[in-house]
């Protein structure tokens, strides 16, 4: 949870009315302000209540498994030559991502909130299936919205979905991907406004989504500085996630905020190259402007229409990024960086080969970058990687270029 | 209310309505739907059919509150090359033809942020604009562009809806001009047939708190429901039924035939008659 501002701290935003600098905001139709404000006022009053804290806690202990492990990938390590990398082993948590530490944070505010109806959208499936695992558990009824074209190259996921006996709606305006599947959520949303909740899965969305969002993702973050203190006795000198809306990254990055001696970097898709108009990087290849309900990086055209991101990743391939991202990028506190299709690809298969751990293809473009530096650091320095998600959801898509490579 | 150095012609056309003792029409088009040229000709027919006022759709490719017809309006206009200077360009050319009639862009926030708030205001007004509605931007984010376009005396037109109780709609009106209004449902465009009776209920609300005049969109298909809401209200806005009226009218490939706009525009007249037969 949320840790009491300090003075210039980083870590104090946004402000009441949402707003990290000059990003994030509630940019909604009117039908749907008077639930974002339910919402904040609901989650305000849940978040310094001790029984809320100790229902996440029972819960994050008991269902999920957590605390994650902090690996020390020492074969990965060896390979690399360079500092010392760890793992956060996020992918451990059940249904296999970090998507279910904030799922379990709003499930359980909206049975605060009496809502027994949930809404979510997702990319990979990931978010989808975490949500539909608390709705299953907490007797709630479930919809995930889904672009038709993810609901294709993830089609586990789908069936856990089904499975756990969620309503799956494949999204087919627009692309067919997560930003489409995001619209489509909103519009139903106003349709239910005063029986639904909207889960959203991501640190982006109108305020108080993306602080929302981040302090359940927190615990990523805390339970690392705890966990290294044990272990090595001091802080990791760099971090590194993966970033689509960027909630795992988040979660991360922001107890490590003031730590000024912590380098933090964030690694976005970079699809065929930044070079090319076919990627997911919003910070590297975007500019600033309004949507689902924030100012943020946006991929888009020279007249403000948001353009179609691409990522071998379907939970990365959207247009935007979380608000508190755009400002951190601004501010210069956390480094950008980009890296290709072909290089989580490589780095997928590295992970498997090396520790053991399949990770999934979100993790893979994280672990792509820590390769392109790690080797170069002094053995003594410490990187941490937030390995966000397991791989079982990607082998359908990954195994046949993984073959056409010569990786397998 | 805030005032505002307005262009006077919303007012007077509410006005010119209320003489003849009945609500307005205005009808929705997606600017530039289905090509350019097919949009002006729509555009520039729609008073000659009775249409007392234009809400002319900004193209997005995101559009949160609309549904699928208007969504669909949307995209094909993008298809066709639509962009902000070449709305702008569409409400210049219709000023050469018509002085009087109210123009309300209407649309979301990014691609006028993208364009710049103040540059397009200034556009806008110039190229002959009355007032805007940006569906995106509540009460809470009216430094972005309402306060500058009441400043630049552009009306910004507010949305209220069925879920704005009588404690937000104070916060909802303040900043609000031209009119009001009143989304007749919870849910995005041309989805649900509007209720006429919460409809009266609603605008005899909203007249308790505002002087301005009340019109009702969303969900209004039928010239008998535009007959029903004018008869209860200021006025009554067609957007998804006009602009599936249009796309009924084009080729296998989606391009527009002879039938587009002649059809569009009868379509535009059966409401109007509803609206005039509807006199109160």
């Amino acid at each position: 949870m949320s840790v009491a501002a300090v003075p210039n701290s980083l870590r104090a935003g946004p402000d009441a009315e949402g707003h990290f600098g000059i990003f994030g905001g509630r940019y909604v139709a009117e039908t749907l302000m008077p639930l974002i404000l339910e919402v904040e006022a609901a989650y305000t009053h849940a978040k310094t209540d001790p029984a809320f804290k100790k229902d996440i806690e029972y819960f994050h202990t008991h269902y999920i498994g957590r605390p994650s492990p902090l690996y020390f990938a020492e074969r990965l390590t060896e390979h690399f030559g360079g500092a010392k990398l760890y793992f956060k082993r996020d992918e451990l948590n059940h249904t296999g991502a970090h998507k279910i530490n904030n799922v379990m944070g709003q499930a359980l505010l909206a049975k605060r909130m009496g809502k027994k109806h949930i809404i979510a959208e997702t990319g990979a499936g990931q978010h989808g299936v975490a949500t539909a695992t608390a709705c299953a558990l907490f007797g709630m009824t479930c919809e995930v919205f889904m672009g038709a074209e993810d609901v294709e190259r993830q089609k586990p996921n789908v069936d856990r979905m089904r499975l756990l006996g969620a309503e799956v709606h494949p999204v087919t305006s627009g692309a067919g991907t997560l930003k489409d599947a995001m619209n489509e959520a909103l519009r139903y949303w106003v349709s239910k406004a005063e029986t639904h909740f909207y889960i959203i899965g991501t640190v982006a969305g109108p305020h108080p989504y993306p602080a929302m969002v981040r302090d359940f993702q927190s615990i990523i973050g805390e339970e690392t500085k705890t966990q290294m203190m044990a272990a090595e006795g001091r802080l990791p000198d760099t971090l590194v996630a993966c970033i689509g809306g960027g909630s795992n990254a988040m979660g991360l990055f922001h107890p490590f905020l003031d730590d000024v001696d912590v380098e933090i970097i964030g690694v976005e898709a970079g699809g065929l190259g930044l070079e090319t108009d076919k990627h997911a990087a919003s910070l590297n290849g975007g500019r600033p402007g309004v949507l689902h309900g924030n100012r943020t990086y946006l991929l888009q055209d020279d007249d403000g229409q948001i353009t179609e991101a691409h990522s071998i990743s379907a939970g990365l391939d959207y247009p935007g990024i979380g608000p508190e991202h755009s400002w951190l990028h601004e501010l210069g506190r956390v480094k950008y960086v980009a890296c290709t299709d072909d290089a989580a690809l490589e780095a997928f298969a590295l992970c498997s080969r090396k520790e053991g751990i399949i990770p999934a293809l979100e993790p893979a473009h994280a672990l792509a970058h820590v390769g392109t530096f790690i080797g170069d650091r002094p053995k003594d320095q410490i990187v941490v990687m937030n390995l966000c998600g397991r791989g079982d959801k990607d082998l359908g898509a990954v195994i046949p270029q993984l073959e056409a490579k010569g990786l397998i | 209310m805030t005032t505002f150095d307005s262009t006077g012609r919303i007012e007077a056309r509410f006005a010119a309505c209320a003489a003849e003792g009945r609500g307005a029409l205005g009808v929705y088009i997606s600017a530039g739907d289905p090509d350019l040229a097919t949009g002006q000709a729509l555009m520039n027919g729609l008073p000659g059919a009775g249409a007392d006022m234009i809400e002319f759709g900004m193209p997005f490719t995101d559009p949160m509150a609309d549904g699928p017809s208007v969504q669909a309006a949307g995209l094909r206009a993008l298809a066709a090359g639509m962009t902000q200077p070449k709305v702008l360009d569409m409400v210049r050319a219709f000023r050469e033809t018509d002085a009087d009639t109210p123009i309300i862009l209407m649309g979301y926030y990014n691609p006028i942020y993208s364009y710049g708030v103040e540059r397009f205001l200034d556009d806008a007004k110039a190229a002959g604009v009355d007032g805007m509605i940006v569906v995106d931007l509540p009460p809470e984010e009216d430094d972005e562009l309402c306060l500058p376009s009441l400043r630049k005396g552009l009306a910004f037109i507010r949305l209220a809806t069925p879920t704005t109780d009588d404690k937000r709609l104070p916060s909802v009106l303040r900043h609000t001009a031209g009119f009001v209004y009143y989304v007749s449902i919870t849910g995005v465009t041309g989805t649900v047939d509007v209720p006429v009776e919460i409809v009266t209920r609603a605008t005899e609300r909203l007249k308790r708190h505002t002087a301005l005049p009340v019109c009702v969109g969303f969900g209004i298909k039928t010239p008998e429901q535009a007959a029903a809401v004018a008869k209860v209200s200021d006025g009554a806005i067609v957007g998804s039924a006009v602009v599936d009226t249009i796309r009924m009218s084009l080729d296998a490939d989606g391009k527009a035939t002879a039938r587009t706009v002649p059809d569009t525009l009868a379509f535009v007249k059966s409401l109007a008659d509803g609206v005039r037969g509807a006199r109160v």
